[in-house]
């Protein structure tokens, strides 16, 4: 049976995962980035493989995504991971029409069409407010652990507003609320309210179609996903497997390149086609 | 003609501007050394008809401050304005022509002599202040020249309707000072028989302008509008209104009608036509289109080609017989065309869709232009909502470094094209690398 793969580096962790012929997950792995982006990759793979079982003959073409997609060497091509984020969200959510993919370094809102294809996207630019760097700079100054850092701020009961949205700032502001006595919990879910006000704009910008899934990352923290839906005002999808959507698209694509590979060329085209969700 | 003939023939026009281009500089530089003076104009209405009538040298500042950028020095000047006191926020050409100033006009082109006057429209509300830096550096005459541009209200006006009129009258009124305030600074009387002259050569200019950009409707285009159109927009400014300017125009139509007869395009293998809205990232000029011919995509049109030729794309022609009135009409017809291509590009662009055969559009705005970038995003919108064509927002800047970012840039290139090529062909975007990545059938 043939496996395909996709490993997407981000800047702040690693993800890989490998599909089977029909699509289906059968081993993944995350991994720090840290400093060496190529050992990273190769780690996350070697993982990925280990839990499907698989020896690394057996996966046919793999597909490298995220930044440090062209350090990924022994993967066959790249796709970028604005078309894997979408990609991957249709297959999981197959009415996601918006996605909003929240990483270490940076926030996408893509539109989709129903076969995953990018109708528009916007990101934010070079700054890293809005992003899981922000929440990151929060946890630091408050000396939370970044897994924690959803959890305490769903227990807010009189949140602040953090007026700025720069992450370097992010940590006075944080330690002047302190300052002020206001409550942990009170500040942080602040912090979570003003970075989904960010991202609002960002989605606003490409259009909030009917159904919205959350990828990245950030889409494991409880009060972002609920602060994103306040702001959004709708309902979220998002699951378990949202960290890793950009990995499944990428490998999703190079069992796209499998399926049309098996095909004569003439018939290469509508083959292609077929082989789509 | 011949092989050596045609050969010589095509490329002719980027030669011929790099060397005229490097000429005009090079006798910038013998005014400085000689410690003569020269007029200060910018690209949107720059007055060369007017000021070259007065054998003027004339210096655009604009083009001074974005070739540090080209030649990656641009940093070096936006350090020392920034250490003279002036914000990392504002204008990139400002800031480096201000440091060109306190070096004693010293430039990476030659020296650039001091002003003797500067003139300018309400194109650009920065003009204004910049030229009172100068007002207040050299103690020298600074002319507005405020031209009405389109009304949000109401519809466009034309030349014969009575409101053009009045506006048309109203420009006249200040040309008529304009030449009251040159005759002041040079001493020397306006010779009429000379200014007919000077606005023959423009007419020409114009009109070649005007029929160069229409030629690249052909297949494949035959220049890259970003590239190569940059060559030909130097000469359309700094030689406007020269003997030399209408010859290079002249000739370059000959060589563009040359290659869309024979089908030459440019170097890229042209598969996806593409329109640049905005400003070009000189910082890393040639590496940006890269970032575009590697996917098979070429600029086969720009707005920057509109406005920054101050709006004689349109190919307006002035009546010689009445030179002063006709100026004024030209005037404000071009400016007011210079100012819709920045402000209200949107109806242009979506016109030239489907007569330039456009796959994608792609938004180019500048952290340090906000004149130029406000409202891109709303027009973009616009657009796509309107006829739904591809498109591509990314933001950088005209000058300075540090705001410009080529992995963020490449990131969002990649996922326009993966997007744009998946949508062609209804099927999953192309995996491989962007040399690769021209079809389904050269994947599979």
């Amino acid at each position: 049976m043939a496996h395909a793969a996709g490993v997407d580096v981000g800047s702040t962790q690693t993800k890989a995962v490998i599909v089977d012929e029909q699509g289906r997950v059968t081993g993944r792995a995350l991994t720090d980035t840290g400093a060496n982006v190529m050992q990273a990759a190769e780690k996350a793979y070697a993982i990925a493989l280990e839990a499907s079982g698989l020896e690394e003959r057996e996966v046919e073409w793999v597909i490298g995504t995220g930044y440090g997609r062209y350090r990924v060497t022994f993967g066959n091509a790249q796709v970028t991971e604005i078309s894997c984020h979408g990609r991957g969200a249709v297959h999981l959510f197959p009415g996601s029409r918006t996605v909003v993919d929240m990483g270490g370094q940076d926030t996408k809102a893509i539109r989709v069409s129903e076969t995953g294809e990018i109708v528009d996207f916007c990101m934010n630019d070079k700054c890293a407010a809005g992003t899981g760097r922000f929440l990151g700079a929060a946890a630091a100054a408050l000396d939370i652990p970044l897994n924690d850092l959803g959890n305490v701020a769903l227990s807010s009961e009189k949140p602040v507003r953090i007026s700025t949205t720069c992450t370097v700032f992010a940590e006075s502001e944080v330690l002047s609320w302190l300052g002020k006595g206001k409550k942990i919990e009170d500040i942080l879910w602040g912090v979570h309210t003003s970075i989904a006000s960010r991202s609002g704009s960002l989605l606003r910008r490409v259009g909030i179609e009917e159904e919205v899934t959350f990828t990245g990352g950030v889409s494991r923290n409880p009060a972002m996903v609920e602060a994103l839906e306040q702001r959004l005002g709708k309902k979220l999808n998002y699951s378990e497997d949202s960290h890793y959507i950009g990995a499944l698209g990428a490998a999703l694509f190079a069992l796209d390149h499998i399926r049309a590979s098996r095909i004569p060329p003439a018939g290469a085209a509508a083959a292609h086609k077929e082989a789509s969700p | 003609m011949n092989d050596r003939q045609e050969d010589s023939l095509v490329g002719r026009g980027n030669r011929d501007g790099a060397e005229l281009f490097r000429d005009w500089f090079e006798s910038l530089n013998d005014t400085a050394e000689r410690g003569e003076s020269a007029a200060y104009v910018f690209v949107m209405g720059s007055f060369n008809e007017i000021l070259k009538a007065f054998d003027m040298p004339v210096v655009f500042p604009e083009i001074n401050s974005l070739q540090t950028a080209v030649r990656r020095v641009a940093h070096e000047f936006l350090d020392e304005a920034e250490d003279y006191g002036y914000s990392p926020d504002i204008c990139g050409y400002v800031k480096a022509d201000v440091a060109v100033q306190l070096r004693g006009g010293e430039h990476p082109m030659g020296r650039i002599p001091k002003p003797s006057l500067a003139v300018y429209t309400n194109a650009c509300n920065t003009y204004i202040k910049w030229a009172e830096i100068w007002q207040r550096m050299y103690d020298i005459p600074i002319f507005t020249l405020d031209v009405p541009g389109t009304r949000q209200a109401g519809g466009q006006t034309w030349p014969g309707e009575r409101r053009f009129e009045a506006d048309r009258r109203y420009v006249e009124a200040q040309i008529r000072e304009l030449i009251g305030v040159c005759e002041q600074v040079t001493g020397n009387k306006l010779d009429i028989d000379k200014l007919r002259q000077t606005m023959g050569y423009a007419n020409e200019m114009s009109s070649g302008w005007a029929r160069v950009l229409e030629l690249n409707r052909s297949h494949p285009s035959i220049f890259n509008a970003l590239t190569d159109g940059t060559i030909f927009l130097g000469v359309a400014n700094g030689l406007r209104g020269t003997e030399a300017g209408a010859r290079y125009f002249r000739e370059l139509v000959e060589e563009m009608e040359h290659k869309a007869a024979r089908g030459i395009g440019t170097l890229t293998e042209e598969q996806h036509r593409l329109v640049f809205v905005g400003v070009p990232c000189y910082p890393i000029f040639r590496r940006f289109n890269e970032l575009f011919t590697e996917w098979g995509g070429t600029f086969v049109s720009s707005t920057y080609l509109w406005f920054a030729s101050g709006g004689t794309n349109r190919g307006y022609q002035y009546d010689l017989a009445k030179p002063i009135e006709s100026l004024a009409e030209g005037l404000l017809l071009f400016v007011r065309d210079a100012m819709d291509s920045m402000f209200h590009q949107y109806a242009m662009v979506r016109d030239m869709v489907e007569e330039f055969a456009i796959d994608g559009v792609v938004f180019h705005p500048i952290k340090s232009c906000r004149t130029v970038s406000t409202g891109l995003a709303d027009s973009r919108r616009a657009l796509m909502d309107d006829i739904g064509i591809p498109s591509l927002f990314i933001e950088s800047d005209m000058m300075d470094r540090r705001v410009v970012s080529e992995a963020q840039i490449k990131n969002r290139v990649d996922a326009f094209f993966e997007g744009l090529i998946s949508r062609q062909q209804h099927s999953a975007p192309i995996a491989g690398t962007p040399a690769q990545s021209g079809s389904v059938e050269e994947v599979v």
